[in-house]
């Protein structure tokens, strides 16, 4: 067994309060400077960028989570990851069919667009990205388990958008691989407030709009190799795989 | 004020609860964070609210709520409607947005 560094959560440019320095190319740097070996990608309501960061950060050793992070109906910020581009794929259309037709205001919001290897915009998101989805976290959740998929609460110990502040405690259904405690606490401190958290896997990931912010906090994943599947065992806990307290 | 007057009084739709439709009326909140209901929402008040997952039920349950309603003709989740008979707690719909829905019941509950 290895230990590997995973941080979660991170936006690109592409989400509006994503700073226009968070490009793929150094996004990954910064996270081989911090010896990270795990990122996941992770932009409002948009899996367009994602694809990109995972192409670059293959080629450095660097394993790229590849997601969006979903507002739901409820306006409950749920982290999504899948294994595989076509899913990704059928994902972003998903997401298209069920985000409201409010557009954006790039001066108010900020820019959202999505670039090439070389820094050339090839896309750019009219829609705002940050609005709540049509899609009930019930319905999220199944979504993402029929295909595979990782579904994670985010920054649950947040005063807003987060499962805490929408729906005033956790659904006794709640089918979570894992809740994410944002870096404002600790999964230590917060299940101290909410023991009944203590019943799921808890990360913490550092929720990065800057590259500067990248790696700030971070798990511990041990398993055998960088995989989808063994991060899954991991956060799961299977087969000697685990979540350590410190690496 | 009982809810079945506010029903009458304001047009509502029953979703379910019908056992709660007795319920006595103390006054009303209005709030989509669950988390600020908790907090602040006090016995016999009707909520209004455009949130449809099953949690509102445990919250009104909770609250000693007399009823929910429901804006903007939002379908709630179905493990809602469930609940809500299973509580008692009454789930009413209006095709009205919050602050006309608000600004009505505020008016009916002035006249008592």
């Amino acid at each position: 067994m290895k230990t590997y560094r995973a941080d979660l959560h991170i936006h690109t440019l592409l989400s509006p309060c994503g700073d226009l320095s968070m490009t793929p190319a150094n996004i990954v740097s910064e996270a081989l400077r911090k010896k990270l070996d795990i990122i996941g990608i992770t932009d409002h309501n948009s899996t367009r960028q994602a694809g990109l960061v995972g192409m670059l950060g293959a080629r450095e050793g660097l394993f790229v989570l590849q997601g969006a992070e979903v507002s739901t109906r409820e306006e409950v910020h749920c982290l999504v990851f899948f294994e595989n581009p076509a899913e990704l794929e059928l994902f972003q259309e998903y997401l298209d069919d069920n985000i409201p037709a409010v557009m954006n205001d790039p001066l108010i919001f900020g820019d959202q667009v999505v670039i090439d290897e070389k820094e050339y915009i090839i896309y750019t998101e009219e829609k705002l990205l940050t609005n709540a989805t049509n899609i009930s976290i019930g319905e999220l959740e199944k979504y993402v388990h029929a295909r595979g998929g990782l579904f994670i609460p985010a920054h649950i110990d947040r005063v807003r958008t987060s499962i805490y502040s929408q729906l005033g405690f956790l659904p006794e259904d709640l089918n979570a691989d894992a809740l994410e405690v944002s870096k404002r606490s600790t999964p230590e401190k917060f299940s101290r407030i909410h023991p009944e958290i203590k019943a799921y896997p808890l990360i913490t990931n550092s929720d990065s709009h800057y590259p500067e912010s990248i790696g700030t906090v971070y798990n511990c994943l041990e398993m055998k190799e960088l995989s989808f599947g063994e991060i899954k065992m991991a956060l799961k806990g299977i087969d000697g795989r685990r979540i350590k307290k410190k690496c | 004020m009982k809810i079945t007057d506010v029903i009458r009084e304001l047009g509502l739709k029953v979703l379910s609860g019908h056992e709660g439709l007795e319920n006595e009326v103390t006054g009303a909140y209005v709030s989509d964070l669950l988390s600020d209901v908790i907090g602040n929402g006090r016995e016999g008040n009707v909520w209004i609210t455009l949130q449809g997952h099953h949690n509102i039920v445990a919250v009104a349950s909770l609250k000693d709520l007399a009823a929910i309603i429901i804006v903007k003709g939002i379908q709630p989740d179905e493990e809602t409607i469930r609940k809500s008979k299973q509580e008692n707690i009454p789930l009413l719909s209006t095709e009205d947005d919050t602050f006309t829905v608000a600004g009505k019941l505020y008016n009916l509950i002035l006249k008592q």
